[in-house]
């Protein structure tokens, strides 16, 4: 298990190094002249050429970008030309917050997605079942800063129960959290729901039934045990609409994390703290993703078994 | 595959011969789902097309008229006005266009690109395979709105680079469904027997590959469409999409954000709009993967 740990890790040097040279190539095409910025409308041509001699911007693509990354290795991405503060520290300041609202939102979606596609399952077919899917329905096509904007216009200005924005304290983290969590409470209610009836006509639940199981434990250590598998896949293939979604509300929201970080940093033109976060946004995900897949296996022994294999 | 065609007995027990195509719309008929989806669209597009002859740009939608700002919904003004005394309902209805164009458009650069990419990679196999996919993956690993946000920061923002940014994220979810489905038909008999009569490569795809790889093709792209009026929305309301003053539905909502608490209805009728769209977009989605099914045929 271990062997297959590290050589995964192996596996993502090569995906990260491409990925940053493509944000990278593609930010600098768009960057503005740093030493222009640094110097001011009234720099000479001399110094703006100083300038960019001292801080290696004549050098060839290539080298600047070893050196970026080299510099990304040791936690120095640069600093920010605009606000003058540090890439990576800024980073790994905001990246707890954003952590914490996918977080939230993750248990938020699973807390009610998952018995409520197992009750749809269970009664398939019937008005309850229908109602379940109208409510997965709608959260798949509704846009998630939309329903920021209604429960912000509810819950906020009409009856003052939540803070309409910012960071203060678990209240605010429960409208941020439930607009990014419904889309995926949508899909894996979906994914529950066809997995629960996967399994339910199957003979082992026949059999636990004629052992004398209540139906409570047959539905959830004999049913739902075994249709864990294709939701936590659900999940793990998400990662990327948690992280579009926490974008979006954390703009909805004022939340101080990595997609506020990036739209203001966008509005500011800031282009070295935008490559930045991007590029260590895909890192997080590369990472998360590994950390699904090793997931899966504590779920499934039989995972665990062919990875041992593998390994 | 179109062509072939299937025999159905009627309650009369006449037979009735069907081509796929008709057996595949008949069954779509019969999900109500779909059909409200596909009413809706159909309005929706009527809607876009009308909407010029309706109200004019310069004038209703994009000219100011501070005299009538933040008026409510009333009979002159269906829908209200915004912070500059434009119509919403007009707003709205031209907004459609955006959307539309938009959705449809990305989509289908990213099937043209997704089909080739996916369908080389599905059927050479091999190295190609290898090359493609770990490209596909490698975009996997950066979440659809940086992918965009970096494409719109190069390129700039306008309706075109909205287009082409969003129809990366459409292309590599193509190659992927194209991938797969090729591979399920690559080593059928026919496709060995066009290689024994000569046909070239790029023909036994274009002509005995691809036709049998449809179904998850149409239900992806009229699933993707939907997604894509979303991104696209969620990049106009971050301002990194439709520059203003053009009425998409995703820059309407970012524009009445800031009104939410005196003219809540700025906020709430675009994103009505997105929502019923995308809804729509699903319904059809979901109808035509239940009709194109082969596991539901009678």
């Amino acid at each position: 298990m271990i062997k297959y740990i590290v050589k995964r890790l192996l596996q993502l040097i090569p995906v990260i190094i491409v990925t940053s040279f493509l944000i990278y190539w593609a930010m600098n095409l768009t960057s503005g002249d740093p030493a222009l910025l640094i110097a001011g409308d009234k720099a000479t041509p001399e110094m703006l050429e100083q300038i960019r001699e001292e801080m290696g911007l004549n050098d060839p693509f290539l080298v600047r970008y070893g050196r970026y990354m080299l510099g990304m290795i040791q936690g120095d991405m640069g600093e920010s030309y605009i606000t003058g503060k540090d890439v990576f520290q800024t980073f790994m300041e905001t990246l707890p917050n954003t952590l914490m609202l996918g977080g939230a939102a993750v248990l938020i979606a699973v807390i009610i997605a998952l018995p409520l596609g197992i009750y749809t399952a269970i009664h398939q077919s019937t008005w309850k079942d229908n109602v379940g899917m109208v409510f997965a329905l709608f959260g798949t096509a509704m846009p998630n800063f939309w329903l920021g904007l209604m429960l912000i216009l509810l819950f906020s200005l009409k009856l003052g129960w939540f803070p309409s924005g910012g960071k203060a304290g678990f209240s605010s983290v429960v409208l941020p959290a439930v607009t990014v969590g419904y889309g995926l409470a949508a899909l894996i209610m979906r994914t529950t729901r066809s997995s629960m009836l996967d399994v339910i006509r199957q003979d082992y639940m026949t059999t636990a039934r004629a052992k004398g199981c209540s139906e409570r434990q047959v539905i959830f250590r004999h049913g739902l045990k075994n249709a864990l598998i294709p939701i936590i896949t659900a999940i793990g293939m998400q990662i990327s609409m948690i992280m579009t979604g926490s974008v979006l509300a954390e703009t909805v929201f004022s939340w101080p994390g990595i997609g506020r970080l990036v739209n203001d940093s966008i509005a500011r033109r800031d282009n070295e703290m935008v490559t930045g976060a991007i590029i260590m946004c895909s890192i997080c995900m590369c990472l998360i993703n590994l950390v699904v897949d090793l997931v899966y296996a504590f779920f499934d022994p039989r995972i665990k078994a062919q990875y041992a294999k593998k390994g | 595959m179109a062509k072939k065609a299937n025999t159905v007995s009627t309650n009369n027990d006449v037979i009735k011969s069907r081509s796929q195509f008709q057996e595949v719309f008949h069954r779509l008929l019969k999900n109500k789902g779909a059909v409200i989806g596909m009413i809706f669209l159909l309005v929706l597009v009527i809607i876009a097309l009308i909407s010029p002859l309706a109200f004019d740009y310069e004038t209703q939608v994009i000219g100011q008229n501070m005299a009538d700002r933040l008026q409510g919904p009333s009979a002159a003004h269906w829908f209200g006005t915004d912070e500059y005394g434009r119509d919403l309902f007009a707003r709205i209805m031209w907004g459609s266009r955006y959307s539309l164009i938009i959705g449809f458009g990305a989509v289908t650069i990213g099937l043209v690109v997704g089909t080739i990419l996916g369908a080389i990679a599905g059927f050479k196999g091999g190295i190609w395979d290898q090359l493609i996919m770990r490209f596909i993956d490698i975009f996997y690993s950066i979440p659809n709105i940086m992918i965009a946000v970096v494409i719109v920061s190069v390129l700039g923002t306008s309706t075109v680079n909205l287009v082409i940014a969003l129809s990366f994220s459409a292309a590599t979810g193509f190659c992927r469904v194209v991938r797969a489905a090729v591979m399920t038909v690559r080593d059928q008999e026919y496709v060995e027997s066009s290689y024994a009569m000569g046909l070239p490569t790029w023909k036994i795809i274009a002509k005995h590959i691809l036709p049998n790889c449809l179904s998850p093709i149409i239900v992806q792209y009229t699933l993707q469409v939907g997604t894509t009026i979303i991104s696209a929305s969620s990049l106009s309301f971050l301002g990194i999409g439709v520059p203003a003053p053009a009425p998409e539905w995703g820059a309407l909502l970012s524009g009445g954000r800031s009104r939410m608490r005196d003219a809540s209805y700025l906020c709430v009728l675009p994103g009505l709009a997105i929502l019923f769209t995308v809804l729509a977009l699903n319904l059809l989605g979901d109808g035509l993967r239940d009709a194109l099914d082969p596991k539901l045929k009678k």
